[in-house]
């Protein structure tokens, strides 16, 4: 698939080197699984996990450590590593996501949080201090403000839409930071359906968005 | 572009460490070949064991770790492709996942549903073929010739898997600061790969 907006370099190095929560996590691959380009890039920053790895120093192993690791291998024998199992993009969820959401958009089970607007909140494993969860937004509806200050992903799953840094399609992953003020507005006939991760609230934006929180619910 | 990556166009007894390593990988996955997998083990282990500490692991974790770490090594060794990437990148993302499953308490599952993709997908990357053991040099060197500062940033990423407002704070720097050298470095690594196309 050929995308407009791609992941952000400074999140992509964070996606390879492991240190982005959960929720982020999520939202990164299911971009990556989407996009040929960022699958590449990551490939390209775990090259600098490798060289950093060259680079770490050594710790002494044990003595026997090799000999223990064939026993521990001999020990659990045959199990080969499976072969993939997961389908590229099955339905029109993405594979990484469709382990929290199932694979069909359409049996996403959504809760009215403002006119035009519905809200799902994804589990999340881990005690995550983000939040994850999907959007459904009706046709030239605004799309809510969510950052709170805070970093926020946002990727397109279904639908469209447009705010000052341009059109967002299927696939498309807006990687805004907390000095990001935008207004997206969903395009055309069609609801749009995203994915979201937002960081911990760090500051209050202004008088309105707190006025405007307990409203949304977001 | 190079030509696709064969065993046998390499034979050379003087060969490089990194091209030494994907030998090692296609001895392992052909043959079962121990004495193979241990010189892998000899190398990596040490390193993997540091990262751990680095990590904040205690010393029998990072021992553990460095086992478990070693032993997907032996099993997935058959989806090493060398065409994809050098083998301590490829190591490095095993042990990756494990910090994230072990040390972190969290879930590496997305990160292997995008490696099962890429298995399943399979396409024929035409733009990145390039020998593992070239990319291992040329990062190498995008590394030792980084600034200190962008260095120390990819450093304590990598090595103490803190996120970009951990580091913002250990070395008081503001956030944007921390990012834009994150995006400096990795230009710089992406300018000296792109080289070799
Ligand atoms: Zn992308």
């Amino acid at each position: 698939m050929s995308l407009d907006h791609h992941l952000d370099d400074a999140t992509l190095l964070q996606y390879a080197c492991g240190n982005l929560d959960e929720a982020f996590t999520v939202v990164v691959a299911t971009h990556v699984a989407m996009c040929d380009t960022c699958r590449h890039a990551v490939r390209q920053a775990e090259e600098l996990g490798g060289g950093v790895l060259e680079d770490v120093g050594t710790a002494e192993l044990e003595v026997g450590s090799f000999e223990h690791l064939m026993l521990r291998i001999a020990d659990q024998p045959a199990e080969i590593a499976p072969a993939a199992t997961v389908p590229h993009v099955s339905g029109d969820v993405p594979a990484p996501l469709v382990r929290h959401l199932g694979p069909d958009l359409d049996a996403v089970r959504w809760r009215s949080i403002a006119p035009g607007v519905r809200k799902h909140v994804i589990k999340q494993n881990s005690a995550s201090k983000s939040s994850l969860y999907m959007l459904h937004i009706a046709p030239g509806m605004a799309v809510p403000e969510h950052g709170h200050g805070g970093s926020e992903l946002t990727l397109i799953l279904s639908g469209s839409y447009t705010d000052v840094f341009g059109t967002f399609r299927r696939g498309d992953i807006a990687d805004l930071d907390e000095h990001v003020e935008h207004q997206p507005i969903v395009d055309g006939d069609l609801p749009c359906i995203c994915l979201v991760a937002t960081e911990a609230p760090t500051r209050f934006k202004g008088f309105f968005s707190r006025l405007l929180q307990p409203l949304t619910g977001i | 572009m190079q030509a696709a990556w064969r065993v046998d166009e390499i034979e050379d007894n003087s060969v490089p460490e990194t091209d030494a390593h994907v030998l090692l990988m296609s001895d392992i996955a052909g043959n079962q070949d121990r004495e193979a997998f241990k010189a892998l083990f000899l190398h990596f282990g040490p390193r993997i064991k540091s990262l751990m500490l680095k990590s904040g692991a205690r010393p029998e974790q990072a021992e553990d770790i460095v086992q478990i770490v070693m032993m997907t090594v032996w099993r997935k060794v058959h989806l090493y492709a060398p065409d994809r990437g050098s083998v301590s990148a490829w190591i490095f993302t095993i042990a990756r996942n494990a910090r994230i499953d072990r040390l972190r308490r969290g879930s590496s599952q997305a990160y292997t549903d995008i490696d099962d993709l890429e298995i399943v997908s399979d396409e024929p990357d035409g733009e990145d073929r390039m020998f593992a053991s070239q990319r291992t040099q040329k990062v190498a060197k995008a590394l030792s010739e980084l600034p200190e500062d962008q260095r120390q940033i990819i450093q304590l990423a990598f090595m103490e898997d803190i996120s970009q407002s951990e580091i913002a704070a250990k070395l008081a720097l503001p956030l944007g600061t921390v990012k834009s050298r994150m995006r400096l470095a990795y230009a710089k690594l992406k300018n000296k790969l792109e080289d070799l196309k």
